[in-house]
């Protein structure tokens, strides 16, 4: 930078010498606010989504910026919500991107009074045992008349209704074929 | 509904801008109510009681769209002369079984009926929540009728109707709701005014109405209205359920509920369907008419998408591989039976009952007596800790050193990090798109259900036992894809949909779906979704380039059908009832039904077709039948069968209320599923005694800052900071009453749970003067539990477990309760404290509210007394 | 030169802080009629502006917990419960077997609790007779409990009843002391006529708090530095609608170029007043009031004290050319008295 576009850089000379002689306005736009943008503009990527809250369906644009989301906000193409979104969908980002949110698969072994680490394969593992071994030790082949009953009661399940319709079709297809009935969803609730 | 959902309710404020009005009914003042025309307070639990003081207006001033009604409903049908009504039995109907506190419905049936028409019985329907399977189709009758189309027949459903709500004058609504009659007219009159052919008035409500004893009748009362009004299938009209979560309607059609399989066929039970015909003449009913005769097909097509190419003719398509119900096997009875030690483990998705489901100490002793639990969340949910911060920890119940249950917690992926569907509140199936990558160790759902499915098959793949062979049989190769070997969501779509098995071709509509195994397809209703091997809910055409039903954005079952039964928007000749309201008509030049949505009717069948005596399914639906999956065509006024607690709602007492019935001697739904269990103990109501020592009203909703049991908001910073604190709302009259203070602390007690909460008094809490008698109401949000940034007691744990018949959905938007000033004991003597009111209420030894209580004449009000 | 309004009185600001060819002023239009108090407006703009938590407290003035504007808060909803007609309503109590209202007491209970928003001066503690007033209601009427329950719905009970709800942000005033008094050139005129302090040139000196009429500039304790809304500067400059405006579920922040907006709020007031609402009025919206008309200005339902906000705010440097013409003549009597007894001297 040359000594003369310093010096015509400095607010005091934009004051003096241009349009802002007060020196309120163009002349005390700082180089912070000359760059300014909205990062919606500069995103990597932007994908259609719909907010995870209630069952209005609202459209929601996820924009994301270096593998974060950087952005959420209303759909203004969505014929149902026009673009907007209350308190909670407008919290949206905050909620994915929570510190609070939990990334590490966590155990708590029988008894324990802390919580370990664990890796995720492991669990995933140890999990398929469980299931197989309640599964075998609560099988009920037929009922008293020898009507096949072909089902376990040893197994639980309760669902949040933000799952996919794709994960409710799987859930239910795997739990139905090991024989596991209560299956239970918030609908219920 | 601009507390819960106040992005829909910008429609609501447009269609105010353009005139309409607004009433709101609620037992507080909210935030809809503030830009309502009109706010009428109303006791909580006695809606039916409103509603039906709005059937007799429109019947005493013969303010039904008649020509709608005669046509289109089942005003005109001819019931068995062994009805008898809760006009002459004390508020039961004819049928009533004391045994099993059930209803025979034979004597419900229209004239001329077999007395065996339904096949099931009603306990084991009530056991099974049947009524859920009515979500996509009308409950089984015959087609031929005798009908009196001028509504002068004395058995004919209209007279009925009419004797039945006799007793709902605006006096009685006023004694029983606290409604003032004034603001009870305004609402009947504005109601009335504005339904006929030039408009149309609409109904919406949200788990207010479901979460009763009496649930499913409230709803069947808003219907009643609403078909008297002519405002169903019409633009305009409706009864809208404004659903809570973001795929919750989903999670019924597919569901994830132990009674019902996708599509809303049932899940075999074992007396009832032993074998694949019996299942599928047990939802068809042969000879039956309607859409829901091909239930054949639509059984057969999911049994092909589980099992695939093992699943053949001659083996019924693996129908032996199918779990069979033998009662009971939902939520509330698995967490009773946990603490009874009869489960061993437990998954919990998405999922937090120890402060979202009914009797929060249940489900946290009941968790705490498993062998295993799996909980996948976002957050550090309260069912994830239970065994280190409960209260019951504080008192002593349960102890981390003794508890057994071993915990997995799974990070799980947000709606950002995953694609696939959400079906909203208007049925609508909406595409997401992955933004980006699960943080850490988090995944979908799909990819656990997926690898653990696929674990499982490796574990048994060298199993010879039959049980077995679902497993391994089951077609389980969705393409998986990036790092973690994600499944494929589209594939899986693609599967709900259906294809031809040969040549692997989406289906465009259930109506291509073959019995014979050449079609696959997971949920006949979506089947549509993935026609044309696109994928119709990524449709994002913008509504402002769409007409106003937009029907290029995502895609609504059944068939991209925005408006159910549309047509009924028609008249029976086919023309639109008035320009204004011109929806779905016939063109008689293209011989067809046309207009501005999918009509939902065959698409060349004329106004003027008429059945063969002996047509059944499709066929046996005449050309002015709007409702095409009711077996007579028609919408139900009266329903000969299929709601266990009655052909017609009447207003009972809610399980816990502080007043006798002023209706009937019955008290309370005497069909309604009890569970007597230690732990479930209920508070008195008349007639019992000692009612007095729970002498208040409450009732628990939403924060609009809040969601559901708070892990979506408490965890999140701009939503918690919005509504920090547990609070109560009450009256100024009851905080001096109970010397409650503004901003200081309360308690309330239950038979189950003491539970603090700061006080705010406010005028947006009145009492009301019911049935003589000052009752005071107040009201909680049930957000608040022990995790997270803001945290507070959980209000679901002041309920018992009292559970509706049809669908067995709990009672927990209404229940009595103790209100004292200050905060609640801790440790032992939170303990003490509640027994003490049990004991005071008598109910130290077990005793629940009698099923039946027309023998006791008790009531000031009884009118056949 | 400056303009001769340039410090008060109506003028086009943007244009007078040196912008050639500057876009057509922008501004906000809040129609407090239709807000449904659902916050939104609060989350999106904390959302896009990365604003910090302001506070976890319970603050018990209605389903306020915000309370105020502050570095923490750059959109404040205020909730007002009041025992009085709502104009389009039915009487929302007639009937029921109330009491007297409480809204005022508890509104002064209210008052008297604070957070600690992380700002400063950040939340103040309200004095109880501006609470009661806020309620609309007669002064404070002391704690809850005067009366017996169910006492019957006599004339001293309450039937009337409606709860106002608005949201609050920076007025963007234009004549906006906050930047007159700024010595560092952080608080600045944009070319949409918008007030936006500059984050990389704010020193904290914190001179603009003192001198905004509404008491919106708040400086965050952490880094000093003075925080409110930008009226989303860096959205407008790709044409975008500001965050709160863009969510706002029922069209109650409504964002456009100023003179629409103030054709807009004239016809929306005399809509009402047509249905019955005779109190509507509009607040901020006259270039003629004491800071110059607003760039955000309101349609309320109540005088503005009851919203918590100032009657009659006048820009707070209004008499600086007076002041300083007096400054001037007292500096040149000065000066010629100099000479003057300079010259005299030399006599």
């Amino acid at each position: 930078m040359g000594v003369r576009s310093w010096f015509e850089g400095w607010p005091v000379y934009r004051q003096l010498t241009g349009t802002d002689p007060l020196g309120r306005g163009a002349a005390a736009k700082s180089d912070g606010s000359r760059a300014l943008t909205a990062r919606t503009d500069t995103a990597d990527s932007m994908a259609r989504s719909v907010c995870p809250y209630c069952a209005v369906g609202c459209g929601q644009r996820v924009f994301v910026k270096d593998g974060q989301v950087s952005q959420i906000e209303g759909d203004p193409d969505s014929p149902i919500s026009r673009g907007r979104l209350c308190p909670k969908g407008s919290a949206s980002k905050s909620l994915v991107t929570s510190p609070l949110r939990q990334t590490t698969v966590r155990y708590r072994r029988p008894y324990g009074t802390e919580w370990e680490n664990l890796d995720l394969d492991t669990a995933l593992n140890m999990i398929a045992d469980r299931v197989l071994a309640a599964r075998d030790e609560t099988w009920e082949d037929v009922d008293a008349e020898g009507r096949p009953l072909n089902r376990t009661l040893g197994i639980s399940s309760l669902g949040g209704a933000t799952l996919d319709n794709e994960e409710n079709y799987l859930i239910k297809k795997l739990f139905t074929a090991m024989g596991a009935l209560q299956i239970e969803n918030q609908a219920r609730i | 509904m601009a507390e819960a959902h106040p992005v829909g309710f910008q429609w609501v404020m447009e269609a105010k801008r353009r005139g309409a009005k607004v009433f709101h009914v609620d037992p507080r003042f909210t935030r809809t109510s503030a830009v309502a025309d009109s706010y009428l307070p109303i006791r909580a639990g006695t809606d039916i009681a409103l509603l039906g003081g709005v059937v007799h207006y429109i019947l005493d001033n013969e303010l039904d769209f008649r020509e709608y009604v005669v046509a289109y409903t089942n005003a005109a049908t001819i019931v068995t002369e062994e009805y008898a009504d809760t006009e002459d039995m004390h508020g039961l109907f004819s049928g009533f079984n004391d045994d099993n506190a059930t209803y025979d419905q034979a004597s419900w049936r229209y004239e001329g009926h077999p007395q065996d028409q339904t096949t099931r019985d009603s306990e084991t329907q009530r056991e099974t929540a049947a009524g859920l399977e009515n979500e996509s189709h009308g409950a089984p009758v015959g087609g031929e009728t005798e009908r009196d189309e001028t509504l002068q027949h004395p058995r004919c459903v209209y007279q009925i109707l009419k004797r039945h709500f006799a007793r709902y004058t605006p006096e009685m609504v006023e004694r029983v709701c606290g409604i003032p009659q004034e603001k009870f007219l305004e609402l009947a009159h504005a109601w009335t005014e504005n339904s006929g052919r030039d408009r149309t008035g609409m109904l919406v409500y949200s788990v207010g109405w479901t979460q009763h004893s009496v649930g499913v009748q409230y709803i069947r009362t808003g219907a009643i209205i609403q078909l008297l009004l002519g405002n169903v299938g019409r633009p305009g009209g409706g009864v809208m359920a404004l659903r809570g979560h973001a795929s919750i309607q989903g999670s019924t059609d597919i569901p994830t509920l132990f009674n019902l399989l996708p599509g809303y066929l049932p899940m075999p039970h074992h007396a009832e369907h032993p074998t694949l015909d019996k299942w599928v003449d047990s939802i068809a009913h042969p000879g039956q008419k309607g859409f829901w005769g091909n239930a054949r097909t639509y059984g057969v097509n999911l049994l092909k998408a589980y099992w695939g190419d093992a699943a053949t003719a001659d083996n019924d398509y693996c129908y032996g591989y199918m779990p069979r119900m033998t009662g009971d096997h939902g939520t509330y009875q698995q967490v009773l039976d946990m603490i009874d030690g009869k489960i061993k483990g437990y998954f919990l998705l998405g999922q937090n009952p120890a402060v979202g489901s009914a009797h929060g100490r249940a489900q946290r002793l009941g968790m705490a007596n498993l062998d295993w639990l799996v909980v996948r969340d976002l957050f550090m949910i309260e069912s994830a800790t239970f065994w280190q911060n409960a209260p019951e920890i504080e008192t002593g119940e349960i102890v981390p050193e003794r508890c057994r249950t071993e915990v997995f917690f799974l990070p799980a992926a947000s709606h950002v990090e995953k694609e696939g569907t959400f079906t909203q509140t208007q049925r609508l199936l909406q595409w997401r798109e992955k933004a980006v990558e699960p943080p850490g160790d988090a995944r979908s759902e799909l990819w656990f259900f997926y690898h653990l499915g696929r674990v499982i098959r490796e574990r048994l793949a060298t199993s010879t036992k039959p049980r077995d062979r679902a497993l391994l049989d089951l077609t389980w190769d969705y393409p998986t894809h990036g790092p973690h070997a994600e499944p494929s969501a589209e594939s899986v779509l693609r599967e709900i949909n259906g294809y031809d098995v040969a040549t692997g071709r989406p289906l465009a509509s259930f109506t291509e779906m073959k019995d014979d195994g050449s079609t696959v397809g997971g949920c006949w209703i979506y089947t549509g979704v993935y026609a044309d091997g696109v994928n119709q809910a990524a449709r994002r055409k913008p509504g402002s380039e769409q007409s106003l039903v937009a029907p290029e954005w995502g895609w609504a079952w059944p068939a991209n059908r925005r408006i159910l039964y549309n047509r009924a928007s028609a008249d029976p000749d086919g023309n639109p009832w008035s320009e204004r309201k011109r929806y779905i008509w016939w063109d008689a030049d293209k011989s067809e039904w046309t207009g501005y949505d999918v009509p939902d009717f065959e698409k060349t069948k004329p106004p003027s077709y008429r059945p063969a005596h002996d047509a059944s399914g499709v066929a046996g639906i005449a050309g002015d039948d709007p409702f095409i999956l009711q077996g007579d065509g028609k919408g139900w006024l009266y329903a000969p069968t299929g709601v266990l607690d009655g052909p017609m709602p009447t207003h009972y007492e809610p399980v816990e209320s502080p007043v006798r019935n002023p209706l009937y001697r019955q008290q309370a739904n005497p069909t309604r599923k009890v569970y007597t269990h230690p732990i479930n103990t209920l508070n008195p109501s008349p007639p019992q005694e000692h009612s007095d020592v729970f002498p208040y009203v409450f009732t628990v909703s939403r924060l609009t800052e809040h969601h559901t049991a708070g892990a979506m908001s408490r965890n999140v910073s701009p939503l918690a900071e919005l509504q920090p604190e547990m609070f109560v709302e009450v009256s100024p009259e009851l905080a001096a009453l109970r010397g409650l203070s503004h901003l200081g602390w309360a308690h309330l007690v239950t038979s189950r749970a003491a539970v603090e909460a700061k006080v705010l008094v406010t005028d947006r809490v009145t009492p009301l003067r019911v049935d003589g008698r000052i009752i005071h109401q107040v009201w909680l949000p049930y957000h608040f539990g022990f995790e997270g940034l803001v945290t507070g007691d959980s209000a679901n744990d002041l309920f018992g477990i009292t559970l509706d018949p049809n669908v067995l959905i709990q009672e927990s938007k209404v229940g009595t309760c103790d209100v004292r000033p200050g905060r609640r004991p801790r440790g032992q003597d939170l303990v003490d404290l509640v027994v003490d009111y049990r004991r005071r209420s008598g109910n130290l030894v077990h005793r629940y509210p009698p099923m039946v209580t027309t023998d006791v004449a008790d009531s000031s009000s009884d009118q056949e007394a | 030169m400056p303009h001769a309004n340039a410090l008060y009185g109506p003028l086009d600001p943007a244009p007078d802080a040196g912008y050639e060819n500057a876009p057509p002023r922008m501004g906000f239009f809040t129609d407090t009629s239709v807000c449904i108090g659902c916050k939104a407006c609060e989350v999106a703009c904390k959302e896009w502006n990365g604003v910090p938590e302001s506070g976890l407290d319970l603050l018990g003035m209605s389903y306020d917990n915000t309370g105020a504007l502050t570095a923490n808060s750059w959109r404040h909803v205020a909730f007002v419960e009041q025992p009085r007609s709502a104009g389009w309503a039915t009487p929302a109590f007639a009937g029921d077997p109330d009491g007297p209202a409480i809204s005022p007491a508890t509104a002064a209970v209210g008052a008297r609790t604070s957070t600690d928003t992380g700002t400063d001066p950040g939340l103040p503690t309200g004095s109880p007779a501006a609470a009661a007033r806020m309620s609309g209601g007669p002064e404070f009427l002391g704690m809850p409990g005067a009366q017996p329950p169910g006492r019957g719905s006599g004339a001293e009970g309450r039937t009337d009843f409606r709860w106002l709800m608005m949201s609050d942000v920076c007025k963007h005033c234009t004549h906006a002391a906050c930047l007159d008094v700024c010595p560092t050139g952080s608080l600045f005129r944009t070319e949409f006529g918008t007030v936006v302090v500059q984050e990389d040139i704010c020193n904290g000196c914190g001179y603009c708090i003192s001198a905004c009429p509404y008491g919106v500039i708040d400086q965050r304790k952490d880094d000093g530095r003075a925080w409110k809304c930008t009226l989303c500067y860096d959205r407008l400059g790709v044409g975008m609608t500001p965050a709160c405006a863009q969510a706002c579920p029922t069209e109650s922040i409504q964002y456009g170029e100023l003179d629409e907006l103030r054709e807009r709020a004239a016809a929306r007031v005399a809509k009402l007043h047509e249905r019955g609402v005779p109190e509507a009025r509009l607040y901020g919206h006259d270039p003629n009031d004491g800071v110059g008309g607003d760039g955000a200005f309101f349609l309320l339902l109540d005088e503005p004290e009851v919203y918590g906000l100032p009657p009659d705010p006048i820009v707070t440097t209004r008499d600086l050319p007076a002041m300083w013409k007096r400054a001037g003549l007292a500096a040149m009597t000065m000066a010629v008295a100099t000479a003057v007894a300079f010259l005299g001297g030399r006599r």
